[in-house]
Formats: C-alpha cells, sequence, structure tokens
C-alpha cells in the first residue's frame, strides 16, 4: 500500500515537469512542424539558470521566499533570450525544408547549446537545494514527501489549465490551433504566421527552461541532463501523438507512472521502461495517442 | 462473355459520411466505360475500392472470378488491373525515362537480380516505345518533378499501362490537357489498351471524350451510380441531368467512333 | 566497369598496399575510420528510401558486444568468424524488429529505432553480467589460425576491415543500381506508386532495414576488435546521432561518401580533441550547421562537381 502511495506520488511528481517540458515541446511541433532536438537545452539551461541563480540569491542573504519567484523569472529569461536568438536567428532560415534537415539543425543547435553550458557553467555540479528545503515535508501515510515536489503536480496543473484556456478562449490560441491544423490555409486567410510562429517557440522555449528550472533544486544539475531530458519528452511526445496539447497530459502521466512503478518494482527496467511503453503505445496507436494520420488526397 | 470484373453491392461510409452505397456493376472484356459524376459524388472512391487502396465497409470485389476485395493494391496490379491518378502519382526527383525504367523494371522481375543495371538495353528500347507511344519522348531527361500538368499525367498512365493490364482504370485522364489536345491523348490511351481481353474505365468531366469513347456510361451521384448504359441513353437520362449534368446540357455531335 | 567500382577497387588496392609503410596509429584510425563508415554505409541505403535511422547504434553495439560474448562464451578468436556472427546476431535482430519498424515513416520510425536502442542500452546498463556501465575487455583476435602479435595483429584487423568494407561497398553499389535499388529510393518519392506498380514498400523497407543493421552489426564488431574494449556508451542515443551526423556529412550520393565523412569526422574529432577538447560538442555541431545550410548534399556533391558526370542518356539501340 505503502509502494502504491510512493509510486503514485513519484509518479505524478515526475509527470508534471516532464509534462512542462513535453507541453512547449509539443506545442512548437504542433504549430511550426519542427521537431526541436534543441529543447533539451532550453532544460538545462534553464536548469543551469535557476540553480546558478538561487545559489548566488541563497549568499547574498535575501529573502527565501523569493527564491521561487527567481526559479520562474530564471527561466522566462532563458526561454526569451534563446528562444528569440534561436528563431530570429536561425530557424526561420530553414522552415520549409526537408523534416529530417531540420531536426538536424535544431540537434545541431542543441550541441552547441549543451557545449555553452560547460562553457559558462564548467563541470562541477550545482546543487539549488535551498527552495526544495525551505517548504518542508508533508507526511502521508507515514513517509515524508518533499512539499516542493508536490508541489509541482498543481504548477503543472497551472500551466496545462493555461494553456488550454489560451488555446481555446483567447482569440490567438483559436488562430494558433487554426495554424497547427492548417498552415496554408490559415496564411491564406491573412494570419501573421512569422509572427506567431516566434511566439509560439518563445513560449515553447520558456516552457522547457521552466521544466529545467523547477527541476534544479530537487537534482544536481550537472552536464548532460539535457541529453537525457530531451529523449524523455520526445518520448512523451511522440506517445501523446505530435501537436496535441491535451495529449500530452496523458502522456506524461502514463511515461511519470510507468517510470515509477519501475523504480519502485521492477528497477532492472527502469531506464528503459518509457521506451518500451512507447513502443507499445506505436503498436496499437501507430500516431501516438492523440495524434492525427496524415491524409493524402490522390 | 465472362465478367472481367464483378462489383457487388459494394459500400464505404467513413463513419456518418456516405461515400459509396450499394454499387453493383459488372465489367466484361472490351469495354470502355465513363464514369461521370459530379465531384464527391465517389467516383474516385469507387476506383480506390477496386484497387485495394480502400477497404470497402461491405460487398465484394471479383476480378475474373477472383474475390479481390480483400487484397492490397500490389496483389491487384499482379493480378492484372492497374489505375492513373486523378493527382498523377509519379516519381518527382528522378527523370522521367527512370520513371518508365523502374515501372518497366518491376514488371518484369519478380526476383530482381542484383547483377542486372536497372538501364538495360532491353529495358531501355521499351521505355523509349512507351515515351514515343505516349508523345512525351521530348520529356525524355526531364525531372519529373519539373513536368507540367498535361505530361505529369501522360506519364502517370504510360506507368499504369506497363504491365499491359486486362483492366486499366483512368481517373480523369484528361484533366489538365488542353482541349485541342484532348482527343489525341485518349486516342493514345485507348489505342495502347485496345484489345478484345482488355477493359478500360475511365473518369471524366468532358462530356465529348464520354461520347466519343466510352461504349457505357455509369453515372454517380451521392456515392451510388444513378444510371448505366449507352452513352446516350445515360447522358439524356433525367436523373442524370438533374444530378451531373444541369437540366439543358449542351452537347457536340458525336464525332467518328475511335479507332 | 562503371566509375564507381572503379574508385572503389583502386582505392583499396592503393590503401592494401600503402598501409604496410604506415604508422600503427594511422592503421588504427583507418581501421575506425572504415569501421565506421560502414555503419554510415547502412544508414545511407536507408536514407535514399527516404528515412533514418536514429538507432543504429543498437545493431552496433550489439555487433561489439557479440564479439565479447562469443569471446568469454565460446572462446572463439578468429576475427572473421566473429565478424560474422556480430553480423548475423544484428541482422537476426532487424528481421525480428523489422516487421514494427517497416511500417512506420519519418519521425515515428526515428523514435521507434532509438526506442529500441535505449531498451538495450538500459538493459546493458543494468546488467552486472555484461559489466554495466564499466562494460568489458575485447581479446586480440586470432587471423586464420595465425596468432600475430600487437602492430602486425592490428594490420591484419585493418586489412580485414579493409576488405570487408571494400565487399560491402562493392554490393551495395550493384544494389542501388539494380532496378529493386531504384525502387527503393523511389520509396522516397512516391510510395503509392511504388506500390502500384506491384512491388511492397514495406518488404523493401524491411529488407534495407536488415541490411542497414548487418553493416552496423559489422561496424561495431570490427571497433571492438580495434580497440579492445565494449561499453555500453555504444549504444547511446548520442552514438546513434554520431552516425547520423556523418551520414549528412558525406552525402548519400555515392558509396564511396560514407568513408570520405567517416574520415573527415574522425580527424576532425582527433584535431578537436587535441585543441579544443572541452568544445568538441560545440565544434560538432557548428559544422552540422554550416553543412545543412550550405551543403546539404554532403561532402561529396562537392567531389561530384569536380568529376564531370557522364549524362544519364539512353543509348539508342
Amino acid at each position: 500500500m505503502l509502494t502504491a502511495l510512493t509510486i503514485l506520488v513519484d509518479g505524478l511528481v515526475y509527470s508534471s515537469w516532464l509534462f512542462i517540458v513535453a507541453v512547449g515541446l509539443t506545442l512548437i511541433f504542433g504549430v511550426m512542424k519542427v521537431l526541436n532536438v534543441a529543447h533539451g537545452g532550453f532544460y538545462s539551461i534553464g536548469a543551469y539558470t535557476a540553480a546558478w541563480s538561487v545559489g548566488l540569491y541563497f549568499e547574498a542573504g535575501w529573502a527565501p521566499l523569493g527564491s521561487f519567484a527567481l526559479l520562474i523569472l530564471s527561466a522566462i529569461v532563458a526561454g526569451v533570450v534563446l528562444g528569440l536568438a534561436l528563431e530570429r536567428g536561425l530557424l526561420r532560415f530553414v522552415y520549409g525544408r526537408d523534416e529530417i534537415l531540420v531536426v538536424l539543425v535544431t540537434y545541431a543547435v542543441f550541441l552547441i547549446l549543451e557545449n555553452l553550458v560547460l562553457q559558462i557553467w564548467g563541470v562541477e555540479a550545482y546543487l539549488a537545494y535551498q527552495p526544495n528545503t525551505l517548504l518542508g515535508t508533508t507526511r502521508l501515510g507515514g513517509l515524508a514527501f518533499s512539499n516542493y515536489e508536490l508541489m509541482l503536480i498543481p504548477l503543472a496543473g497551472i500551466i496545462g489549465f493555461g494553456l488550454w484556456w489560451g488555446l481555446n478562449r483567447t482569440r490567438t490560441g483559436k488562430i494558433l490551433r487554426a495554424v497547427i491544423h492548417d498552415r496554408e490555409m490559415s496564411l491564406a486567410m491573412g494570419v501573421n504566421v512569422a509572427r506567431l510562429f516566434t511566439a509560439t517557440f518563445v513560449i515553447g522555449a520558456v516552457l522547457g527552461a521552466l521544466g529545467g528550472a523547477v527541476t534544479a533544486p530537487m537534482i544536481s544539475v550537472t552536464p548532460g541532463i539535457g541529453v537525457e531530458v530531451i529523449v524523455l519528452a520526445f518520448a512523451v511526445v511522440v506517445i501523446s501523438g505530435l501537436g496535441s496539447v491535451p495529449g500530452t497530459i496523458i502522456g506524461a502521466l502514463i511515461v511519470g507512472l510507468s517510470r515509477a512503478a519501475a523504480v519502485h518494482l521492477w528497477p532492472e527496467i527502469e531506464l528503459f521502461v518509457i521506451y518500451a511503453v512507447m513502443s507499445a503505445v506505436l503498436i496499437v496507436r501507430p500516431q501516438g495517442l492523440f495524434g492525427r494520420p496524415h491524409l493524402r488526397r490522390i | 462473355m465472362t465478367a472481367l470484373l464483378e462489383v457487388t453491392a459494394l459500400n464505404k461510409s467513413f463513419g456518418s459520411v456516405v461515400a459509396a452505397n450499394d454499387i453493383t456493376v459488372a465489367v466484361a472484356d472490351g469495354e470502355r466505360i465513363g464514369i461521370i459524376g459530379a465531384n464527391g459524388a465517389g467516383k474516385t472512391t469507387f476506383v480506390n475500392m477496386v484497387t485495394g487502396y480502400l477497404k470497402p465497409s461491405g460487398g465484394t470485389i471479383a476480378f475474373l472470378g477472383r474475390d479481390i476485395t480483400p487484397l492490397p493494391p500490389r496483389a491487384i496490379i499482379a493480378a492484372g488491373i492497374s489505375r492513373s491518378f486523378q493527382v498523377p502519382q509519379i516519381f518527382t526527383s528522378v527523370t522521367v525515362a527512370d520513371n518508365l525504367l523502374i515501372a518497366v523494371g518491376v514488371a518484369e522481375g519478380g526476383a530482381f537480380p542484383l547483377w542486372q543495371s536497372l538501364r538495360g538495353a532491353a529495358r531501355f528500347a521499351a521505355v523509349a516505345a512507351l515515351l514515343e507511344r505516349f508523345g512525351i519522348l521530348a520529356y525524355r531527361d526531364q525531372p519529373a518533378g519539373l513536368l507540367p500538368q498535361g505530361v505529369r499525367k501522360l506519364l502517370d498512365i504510360a506507368m499504369a499501362t506497363v504491365r499491359a493490364p486486362r483492366l486499366l482504370l483512368l481517373d480523369e485522364p484528361t484533366s489538365g490537357i488542353s482541349a485541342e489536345e484532348k482527343f489525341a491523348i485518349m486516342d493514345v490511351v485507348m489505342g495502347a489498351t485496345v484489345g478484345a481481353r482488355r477493359a478500360v474505365m475511365f473518369i471524366e468531366h468532358d462530356l465529348d471524350i464520354i461520347a466519343r469513347y466510352a461504349t457505357r456510361v455509369l453515372a454517380f451521384a451521392e456515392g451510388t451510380i444513378i444510371a448505366q448504359g449507352a452513352p446516350a441513353a445515360v447522358i439524356g437520362d433525367a436523373q442524370v441531368k438533374r444530378y451531373i449534368l444541369g437540366e439543358a446540357p449542351s452537347l457536340r455531335r458525336a464525332a467518328a467512333a475511335p479507332p | 566497369m562503371d566509375g564507381t567500382i572503379r574508385a572503389l577497387v583502386l582505392g583499396a588496392a592503393l590503401l592494401a598496399a600503402v598501409s604496410f609503410a604506415l604508422p600503427d596509429w594511422i592503421i588504427f584510425l583507418a581501421t575506425i575510420i572504415i569501421a565506421k563508415a560502414l555503419v554510415v554505409l547502412g544508414l545511407l541505403i536507408l536514407w535514399r528510401a527516404g528515412l533514418m535511422s536514429f538507432g543504429q547504434a543498437l545493431f552496433y553495439g550489439v555487433g561489439a558486444y557479440a564479439v565479447g560474448l562469443a569471446q568469454l562464451a565460446w572462446g572463439l578468436r578468429d576475427a572473421f568468424l566473429l565478424v560474422l556472427i556480430g553480423v548475423a546476431l544484428a541482422a537476426a535482430m532487424a528481421f525480428v524488429l523489422g516487421f514494427l519498424l517497416a511500417r512506420y515513416r519519418d519521425i515515428f520510425f526515428a523514435m521507434l529505432s532509438l526506442a529500441f536502442s535505449m531498451i538495450l542500452y538500459g538493459t546493458l546498463v543494468k546488467s552486472a553480467t555484461l559489466g554495466s556501465t564499466d562494460g568489458f575487455a575485447i581479446l586480440q583476435p586470432r587471423f586464420l589460425g595465425l596468432a600475430p602479435a600487437g602492430p602486425a595483429a592490428k594490420h591484419d584487423l585493418f586489412l580485414l576491415t579493409l576488405c570487408l568494407a571494400a565487399a560491402a561497398a562493392y554490393l551495395t553499389h550493384r544494389y542501388l543500381a539494380s532496378p529493386l535499388g531504384a525502387l527503393t529510393t523511389a520509396i522516397r518519392d512516391n510510395e503509392i506508386r511504388v506500390e502500384y506498380l506491384g512491388y511492397s514498400v514495406e518488404r523493401a523497407i524491411h529488407v534495407s532495414y536488415v541490411v542497414a543493421a548487418s553493416l552496423a552489426g559489422a561496424g561495431g564488431a570490427l571497433v571492438a576488435l580495434a580497440v579492445g574494449h565494449i561499453d555500453p556508451d555504444a549504444t547511446y542515443w548520442t552514438s546513434s546521432g554520431e552516425f547520423v551526423f556523418v551520414t549528412i556529412l558525406s552525402g548519400a550520393g555515392s558509396v564511396l561518401a560514407p568513408f570520405i565523412g567517416s574520415a573527415l569526422f574522425e580527424l576532425l574529432r582527433a584535431y578537436a580533441a587535441d585543441y579544443a577538447p572541452y568544445s568538441w560538442q560545440m565544434i560538432l555541431g557548428l559544422c552540422l550547421l554550416l553543412l545543412i545550410l550550405f551543403l546539404p548534399q554532403g561532402v561529396w556533391s562537392l567531389v561530384a562537381r569536380l568529376a564531370p558526370r557522364r549524362a544519364r542518356r539512353i543509348a539508342a539501340p
């Protein structure tokens, strides 16, 4: 029983931050049809920026509670800067090229970003544990769970809700969904797709960085976390169905809970259970859970 | 005459959309069947089902007495049916000649010996003959992706004829071809497929083509065949006028019978 | 004998002759370059069909681990036999996985192939018997019953690698020039048309996948023998990523391209390790970026421009 609780909580926490990262990825793909491998770089730079700034913040001795705002702020700054630079400075020149080539461009950027992390922050681990310990723990069924980690669950919920609301209730959101559905038609209707692309990419980048920023207090921030996370995020996105924001919630939950279950029940498969799940999903639903099959006019 | 193709009670629904409803038709050797109908009437859906691209929701399709309903396109092609497409399906990154070399290469060899180059002498000859017959010799070395629409159509049809099919289905063979050239193209296509043990079904919007080349006409509307028979009869049919042609179609007197 | 085959035979003969006079470290590097080029050759075949596998590391690793296991479990030492086992295992695996994979395209093909390789990675890391993250050592191989020492063994391995690579390149070239090869390339253009010409796209992809896997297995086996060690990093997705990088670097224009691309890549890596060890990834990334932006057809497109191509004309009979 206790194990089930642990799996549930661990799984939900894991799903939460993974959702934040993956939803940015799927949004970028859905709108721009770009598979952004560099998203892993957003994650790691978000994590490093957060960890580093939080470290400085606490050294300066400022009000501890402000560190949470700092996490969010780091993510926004990192995301906006990287997102703008990348989209305006590079990506917009490769739209329309062969899909695989665009992926390779983002892969190249990812390599550069990962190295940038090394150059700026070096090889030692950054530990920004303070926000995590600040909030204390909650006892559930005799086990102690970090309140900080538990907070990630409603945070993911808020972001999920915010995105849903943005996509369904605002004018820009509806236009965005139109572009996701049919870019050519949207262009024909006079939508400023270029500006929308930039906005989407920046939002996606911020989400990626946010995933890293909120995770930073939970882990030891080291080079290479981006490499691990990007494949996980991709797995979630593929499971969910590329471009489907609601699907990502389900996808993230499946991945998070499977991994938690594996860690506690069957550690031998912990490292690859996600890929096994992804394979299983693709076998049953080749387009992912909420993906739309691509039809062809003949 | 035994039926070449026998379609019985064929229907197809996509959820609540009925694309085909109770289609029954038999095609015999030597027939040239024109298919008319408004856009969305189910003509291409019909061809898609007969050639295995789409699985019908119900009904059967028999070719030479054999049930081909569950078969995939490649099996149906091997059995002797072939088709051309409304949107020409060609290999855009290689030349016209290569397109046909590949088509001929596939038609010839089941086992594909590794030692044979694609560009064997015999195959060149076959391809040259095809290019000549369809009048696209001038485009031989052009990348297929850069072709004008009419030439694409011809290439598409040429590729469909490579296996000398018993039944050839053409989806709007003359769309995208200029008015003056339509008859010439149809002469070529029909001539390439003439023969007692062959049949052709072609979807057409141009009534002149129908009148000139069809021995029988099928009129589609909203997924069903609302009329079939001799061209004049079908074109004059009240239902056909109502659903497809409009009340007062102007029909030029049919030209002399095709060769 | 067409130009490519002529170049292949001459190049291989030249390399073999010259190798007797080259220093050991060049022999070693050359072995690695050629072995890894085999993996890229497999990717070239898939790329021609319009598919990019992000999981060749699976077969690369399988080939390597098969060599190690065959040595441990059966005491086999003959180099050729070991490589053969690696290839056989990789091919068998690809045959099975291919039934599933051949139904997918684009990103799904890429992700699924990546998933399989990550499953292997996860299994290997957790496997204490296989040495987990440390891996284990590969023993010096024997050649036709002879057990040469040190440098001579390395040289023999190089010659074996060269022969296998030349054979593989030759066969691949014949394949691509055959109707089946042209058809596989046509899949990339228009799958529907291929099906409507009477050929099974799924089967063509399945075959290509098995061939690519076999080549990757051979490459992995040879590298393992050359390096003398194997660990799970060989199966990580970044390993697959490197192979993809070299594929793009090389270009898909000729079976000779992967060898040139692989050589450039390894030389680049060697120099970067010397002069800028902390910037290797950045250099790699920048090069890849520049390649895609300015030379998307790969380095081979430069070579092709130098040698005038015979016009593709149909000869009049």
